[in-house]
């Protein structure tokens, strides 16, 4: 009990103190997590909303391959990407291995089913009637889209913040293809788990507190957006 | 009359079956052309091969004015109304606009039609309430505001009104008549109501099963039912097979069963014909009743099989040898001790029937 007081204790003082190492690990867990969130939704709105408004012949298989990437464990996306950008393997010229970018490409194939399934899932709440309304009031296909999301707006924030929610907490992919290098490649997730393997609990919690207040300050951003006027 | 809309070899397939099979129909510019027909006749599909929102397999529909339009420039040349009025989430004006927006017009002009048409259909006072929170009534005005402010040459409605109780109905029937009348705007309005069909069609298309039975001024079809089946959806309860046998002075004399009905018309002797007639205009006597000497020709000895309660009318079920149906007023029925067993005289007179010929002659 001692130790999580005196831990808590450090961890303000290493917050107020703002040591270099943790600005630099909680601005590099924010770019990463910002980045694959990002690309997630660039590609997994139109994915989604695709499936949910065209119909053809293999929909439904895509439909449950997107479901199961919902609930991909981190440490076997890690193993994937890890095989294809080992030094021997298929990407492996790229030298992406322990970069930043591996854990993008990493997060990217976490939250990008997130994004697409729950988008899917938004849009197919609606009305469907909803979409021959707007095309009888002359939108294009494209104004029909931005009207659909826009009426989707709740579904589809609470899709970003589960798709931002999955990338910032999650270890082990971040761990197996970034490798936690100091200066480089560490980030919140990993930095915690060091910490507390080495002992190191005060760190450890600070850098947790960070990590909470992220997830609270971004999810309170995204909140209120969504419950603007509700 | 110029025509505004026509649609030529429509066929709309649903799997292997066809839902939709219309050669020709015409619109024609200002008037308000009813689709009339039970659920499931495909009225509605019709309806939105019209506006270019499904793709029928073959066929064409063609505004007369212009030659070749995009699917988009097409859609935007016609506005429609659903049964539902699929409200955004939004202000009453935000919904109205959406439709002009679309179509990327001036804030100026957008605000200036909004008002006009919010006014029009008496909304105005509630233009900033959010759309989520209106009542069936209002919400139905929002969407006939939001079609009307888009001023097409063509209105397509979908059962607008069934949704909703018998006064907002009618009150929004008023309205919807007046701004027909006063903006002479061509309208398809598809309706399963013969009220609503006759209270606003200037011309009435019947359809049953994916096909146009009729085509006729609205007056024509409700008294001149073309088919046997446009007859029955029209209320016509008495639909009874029987062949001319004598024809003298434009009187026809049919026998149906072992009774002999008369009935004004010019029909060839032997023709095979279905005596269509009304259960209004049906009277009914008690047996020793005296009958007043009176036009009414007909006079068919019948027994009541069922009374059944309407309110102020009771329809009364009559067997003679055929099925007859009458509509008495609940207060004749008490007075004449109506009951079921009791045996009555059905009298009507000869125009008030409607002949079909069946084409066919018996030899």
């Amino acid at each position: 009990m001692q130790n999580l007081l005196d831990g808590i204790l450090k961890a303000f003082e290493l917050l107020f103190q703002g040591d270099p190492e943790v600005v630099r690990i909680t601005l590099l867990s924010l770019e990463v997590s910002g980045m694959a969130t990002l690309i997630s939704l660039i590609l997994g709105l139109p994915l989604g909303t695709f499936l949910a408004l065209v119909k053809f012949p293999t929909r439904r298989f895509w439909i449950s391959i997107i479901n199961t990437g919902m609930a991909l464990p981190p440490v076997v996306v890690g193993l994937v990407v890890c095989i294809f950008l080992w030094r021997n393997g298929p990407l492996g010229f790229m030298h992406l291995i322990y970069t930043p970018a591996a854990i993008v490409i990493a997060q990217v194939l976490i939250a990008f089913p997130m994004a697409a399934g729950l988008t899917l899932s938004a849009l197919q709440q609606l009305d469907p009637k909803l979409r021959i309304q707007l095309l009888g009031l002359g939108a294009s296909k494209i104004q029909m889209v931005l009207t659909l999301w826009k009426e989707a707006k709740l579904p589809l924030i609470a899709a970003l913040i589960a798709a931002f929610g999955s990338v910032i907490s999650e270890v082990g992919a971040s761990m197996m293809v970034g490798g936690n290098l100091l200066g480089s490649t560490r980030v919140l997730t990993t930095a915690i788990v060091l910490e507390t393997s080495k002992g190191l609990f005060a760190s450890a919690i600070a850098l947790s507190i960070i990590l909470l207040l992220i997830a609270f300050l971004v999810n309170l951003g995204l909140t209120s957006i969504q419950q603007r006027r509700h | 009359m110029t025509t505004l809309l026509e649609l030529h070899n429509i066929i709309v397939q649903a799997g292997k079956i066809t839902i939709l099979n219309v050669p020709e129909l015409a619109v024609n510019k200002g008037e308000v052309l009813v689709l009339l027909g039970p659920n499931g006749a495909g009225k509605s599909t019709l309806l939105q091969v019209a506006a270019g929102l499904i793709k029928p397999i073959s066929g064409s529909v063609l505004f007369s004015t212009y030659k070749k339009l995009s699917d988009l420039n097409f859609r935007r040349k016609v506005s429609t109304v659903f049964q539902s009025p699929l409200l955004l989430n939004d202000t009453i004006e935000k919904n109205i606009a959406s439709g002009l927006k679309f179509r990327g017009l001036h804030n100026e002009e957008i605000n200036q039609r909004v008002q006009f048409w919010m006014e029009q259909l008496h909304i105005l006072p509630i233009a900033k309430r959010h759309a989520k929170i209106l009542s069936g009534g209002e919400a139905q005005r929002v969407s006939l505001a939001r079609a009307f402010c888009l001023e097409t040459e063509l209105i397509l409605m979908d059962e607008p009104f069934s949704a909703l109780d018998n006064p907002t109905r009618q009150g929004l029937l008023d309205d919807l008549r007046n701004i027909f009348t006063r903006t002479n705007q061509t309208c398809i309005y598809v309706t399963h109501d013969l009220e609503e069909a006759l209270s606003i069609g200037d011309r009435v298309a019947v359809l049953l099963n994916g096909k146009i039975h009729q085509l006729s001024q609205t007056q024509e079809v409700f008294s001149h039912p073309s088919t046997p089946e446009v007859a029955a959806f029209m209320g016509v309860d008495n639909i009874i097979p029987g062949s001319v046998f004598g024809l003298e002075n434009n009187m026809l004399q049919i026998q149906a069963d072992h009774a002999i009905f008369e009935a004004v018309g010019n029909i060839a002797i032997g023709t095979q014909v279905y005596i269509c007639l009304r259960p209004e205009d049906i009277t009914l006597f008690n047996d020793n009743q005296e009958i007043k000497p009176s036009s009414a020709r007909n006079h068919v000895s019948c027994q009541i099989t069922q009374i059944i309660n309407q309110g102020p009318f009771m329809r009364v079920q009559l067997q003679s040898g055929f099925s007859l149906t009458a509509l008495v007023t609940s207060r004749s029925v008490k007075e004449m001790e109506l009951e079921v067993g009791k045996t009555v005289l059905a009298v009507f007179k000869a125009s008030a029937i409607h002949l079909i010929s069946s084409g066919k002659i018996r030899t």
